[in-house]
């Protein structure tokens, strides 16, 4: 009966949606382990947020202190690590957001515990199946020390509804941070209206072949027709025809939407790796030996300059028919 | 300016990725350095430059733990420009990302570098995690998933540059530090050492190539080969990898001549939009 931990991320008020599905996973992970789902929230003037938090989750401790306003591991591992002990957990699961990705393995190193890495399904207490060789591969893996420490992919858990009753607030006490040294100097946040990349039901992504970030503009017209979120390649983004974020793929963000449009971008096994466990795959592409094709559901050989127009045209006709 | 590069060698990710019985069959692949290392020895090298392929001071040490082939892969990465090597003996069945991490920490204590930078991840086992290890397990600084990284003029801090899921992040770091880096650290104006280049300093975006000189030269570099237990590295695995299987294929799909097909099949059929 040990309590399974979950790092519960924040906007200013609320819960990050990215951290719904790893309590879904936690969930899961809590059946095995026998005890609560206890959510972790740290931050800076946190109240409300973990307010919120405390819909999905049995309890949430909160570490509120104007020094842990920055997502630094430095001193946000040390809370995790110290909340595992405190409450006797057998379980520490994040998102694989780059948040989690960043912290978690601290805390594990901090704990001796052995980590599992974008976990795709949780098999057992301590054993995970998660993707290895860019996606090529399932792996399962078991964690052989008592605390086990995993990271969850965002797509592979549905998540969490909130609960009618909240579950309790604890507010926790924090001692001396040290941050030994690291200090967040500046964010530079991508503002955009679309929904995030990896929860947008659409995904349109463009490649090389766009060849000018002018181009893009006919994607965000599609994209925005079907109320999805603008990906791209990493040939694209390393072209500057978009911004580094909308990168999908092994480097960049995992995206398993229901739609993905795929416009005349190749299908490195890179990208492949971002988005193959999309439900319906569409890809455009002048070249038909283009390994995209491989793992599509439609496939057009067409450019996109004779595309797109006559696509959107079409997709507007049926939405008013 | 001292920095130890760890570096991994993984089955070429180009090739078609056999699996049988449960097992990954690695017998007739070819081996590399991992991408994500091989631009964090670019990384160092520029670090310890003036400019492009000029003069340099500091000195950039080159770490892998592998069977005894990996030579191989440092001598490469010695003809790219570092300038010396350690092989620690080990056998990828009986390693994991923390073994690796706790045998890195035994060689960061005896080489007492100023920075540590490896790749964000190696491309076989896409764990991500052997920086923040590392760094949790020598109670440093990290400084993850790099796109850019500037050495003060003391050489006591960095200013980096971190990709994050929702933009960019800038932070200051004190050294020593472990950093880990992403594909963008290649950029041409990505990675400088205040005390040796100027803002103008200048490289090519992508990882350089090693030379024929830089080949002979390497021949002659130290390459080191020791093992975990002579640096006092003792424990096993923390995580077991018990089958690997090859997920599931898509079914085929189709081609379609028209977009007005397309859209057809995308509303009627995958029911979608």
């Amino acid at each position: 009966m040990s309590a399974t931990l979950v790092l519960l991320e924040t906007t200013s008020s609320n819960l990050r949606s990215a951290s719904l599905p790893a309590v879904t996973a936690a969930r899961e992970l809590a059946k095995q382990h026998g005890g609560p789902v206890v959510g972790v929230v740290i931050g800076a003037g946190v109240a409300a947020a973990a307010a919120d938090a405390a819909h999905f989750v049995d309890k949430v401790l909160c570490f509120d202190h104007p020094a842990l306003a920055a997502t630094l591991a430095e001193t946000w591992a040390p809370l995790l690590a110290a909340a595992v002990k405190e409450t006797g957990a057998t379980a520490l699961v994040a998102s694989a957001t780059s948040t989690g990705k960043d912290v978690l393995p601290r805390a594990a190193a901090l704990l001796g515990a052995g980590m599992a890495s974008d976990v795709v399904a949780v098999l057992g207490a301590k054993s995970f199946r998660r993707p290895t060789y860019a996606g090529n591969a399932l792996t399962d893996v078991e964690v052989t020390t008592a605390t086990v420490v995993c990271t969850t992919r965002q797509t592979e858990f549905a998540p969490a509804a909130p609960a009618t009753n909240a579950g309790t607030v604890e507010n926790q006490a924090v001692a001396a941070i040290d941050s030994l040294g690291s200090e967040l100097v500046a964010l530079h946040a991508t503002k955009s209206a679309r929904p995030d990349l990896t929860e947008a039901k659409v995904v349109v992504s463009g490649g090389r072949g766009m060849k000018d970030a002018a181009n893009f503009q006919v994607l965000e017209e599609l994209t925005d027709l079907l109320g999805g979120a603008l990906g791209a390649s990493r040939a694209a983004c390393d072209a500057g025809m978009v911004g580094n974020d909308l990168q999908v793929g092994q480097t960049g963000k995992v995206v398993a939407p229901e739609l993905y449009f795929a416009v005349a971008l190749s299908g490195a096994i890179q990208h492949l790796a971002g988005m193959k466990s999309s439900k319906v795959i569409v890809a455009i592409n002048k070249d038909p030996e283009a390994p995209i094709f491989q793992v599509a559901d439609y496939g057009l050989v067409a450019t996109w300059e004779s595309t797109l127009p006559a696509l959107i045209a079409e997709i507007k006709k049926l939405k008013t028919a | 300016m001292k920095i130890l590069v760890p570096c991994k060698r993984v089955p070429n990710p180009e090739l078609k990725l056999k699996i049988a019985g449960g097992a990954v069959e690695l017998g007739d692949t070819t081996w590399q350095v991992n991408p994500f290392d091989e631009y964090a020895v670019e990384t160092a090298l520029r670090l310890t430059e003036k400019s492009k392929g000029g003069e340099r001071s500091g000195e950039v040490v080159v770490v892998s733990i592998g069977p005894k082939d990996t030579a191989a892969q440092l001598r490469q990465l010695l003809a790219m420009g570092a300038d010396r090597g350690i092989l620690i003996a080990g056998d990828d069945a009986a390693l994991d990302a923390d073994r690796v991490a706790r045998t890195l920490k035994a060689v960061v204590e005896a080489e007492k570098p100023d920075l540590v930078v490896l790749g964000k991840q190696a491309v076989d086992g896409d764990d991500n995690q052997v920086g923040q290890l590392l760094a949790g397990y020598l109670g440093w600084p990290q400084a993850t998933f790099l796109s850019a990284i500037t050495l003060a003029v003391d050489g006591k801090s960095a200013t980096v540059s971190r990709e994050v899921d929702t933009g960019t992040e800038e932070r200051r770091v004190r050294l020593p530090a472990v950093a880990t880096v992403d594909l963008r650290i290649i950029g041409r104006k990505a990675v400088r050492n205040e005390a040796l280049a100027g803002p103008e300093a200048e490289w090519e975006d992508t990882q350089r190539l090693a030379s024929l000189k830089g080949i002979m030269a390497a021949k002659k570099k130290e390459l080191k080969e020791i093992t975990a237990e002579s640096l006092g590295v003792s424990g096993g695995i923390l995580v077991k990898t018990l089958r690997h299987e090859n997920p599931p294929a898509r079914k085929a799909g189709v081609k379609v001549t028209s977009v007005e097909e397309l859209v057809a099949r995308l509303h009627s059929e995958a029911k979608v939009i």
